[in-house]
């Protein structure tokens, strides 16, 4: 087993291990911590599979930003120590067996399909797993997208052209300053005159 | 990349799905079915930048998808966070079986 593969499989059991117990612990605190060690694990997949942009992206919105706020509000609306009620037994008895036959056979589906690479992502698999046998710098010209460089993410993000992101972008932007004035309007407190 | 294969990665991002369905389906607590459903949002990302480098390796495309994912998580997180806020004034509790105001 080479230090490639045990990385990627230390990387899977803090996700699945910090996402299982993100979803059971009964104290609250925990499991937004357990939550930020299963994101921090996700961001982590995501330097392996060599994009760092979104890594950093992954780190700063979900670890520096949505569970900050997730243990700001459990401080907001909990009282130190609660233990959240055991849910009714029935209710995880279906939960797990669903949820379990579910993943199994979406599992059988994933192990029989055939997946196949175009042939232009195979042979720039191949180029980079080359220049990495030889221990050589990567060919940056050639492999432009297989590490792909902010500029490159910027310049399609912002182009107008065929395969531009432009209008989304913009789109979002829209939303986040709805978003922002929602939550605005939704959290803030009414003075009333008594 | 030796030896992890696609369906490595597609079994960690099924796991995590199903995992926040479970987390969704037994809480009650809405922070924590909030939290569920950002575990099922980070299993989609995997699932789009995982099918990106193995199978479209020349295309930039599911990276942007992440990108609007995460930054439509972000907003959706902080809108519910808010309403959560505002819930936990009236009632004096986040359990969604208190929050039975429509309920008739």
């Amino acid at each position: 087993m080479s230090a490639s593969q045990i990385i990627f499989y230390i990387i899977a059991a803090v996700i699945i291990g910090g996402g299982i117990l993100a979803v059971t612990s009964r104290k609250i605190f925990r499991a937004a911590v357990y939550l930020l060690f299963s994101l921090l694990g996700i961001a982590g997949l995501y330097f392996y599979l060599n994009y760092e942009f979104i890594a950093a992206v992954q780190i700063v919105v979900y670890v520096g930003g949505i569970v900050v706020l997730i243990i700001f509000s459990v401080f907001l609306t909990h009282a130190s120590g609660d233990v959240m009620k055991k849910p009714v037994l029935w209710r995880s008895v279906f939960s797990a067996l669903a949820v379990i036959f579910a993943a199994a056979l979406t599992l059988l589906f994933i192990s029989e399909q055939k997946f196949t690479a175009t042939a232009k992502s195979i042979e720039i698999t191949q180029n980079n797993a080359a220049a990495l046998a030889q221990n050589s710098t990567v060919d940056s010209t050639k492999n432009i997208h297989f590490f792909p460089a902010v500029k490159d993410i910027g310049k399609q993000m912002l182009s107008t052209t065929e395969h531009g992101y432009i209008l989304p972008f913009e789109v979002v932007s829209m939303l986040l300053l709805a978003a922002l004035i929602g939550c605005i309007v939704i959290a803030i407190k009414i003075k009333t005159k008594e | 990349m030796n030896g992890i294969g696609l369906e490595h990665i597609l079994f960690i991002s099924t796991a995590l799905f199903f995992i926040g369905v479970y987390g969704f389906l037994t809480r009650k607590n809405m922070i924590t079915m909030l939290m569920a459903i950002e575990l099922i949002l980070n299993s989609i990302n995997i699932n789009f930048l995982a099918f990106n480098k193995y199978l479209y390796a020349d295309k930039l495309d599911g990276l942007f998808f992440t990108i609007f994912i995460i930054a439509i998580a972000a907003a959706e997180a902080s809108v519910a966070i808010a309403i959560i806020i505002h819930l936990y004034r009236s009632l004096k509790s986040i359990d969604v079986d208190d929050a039975d105001l429509m309920k008739f």
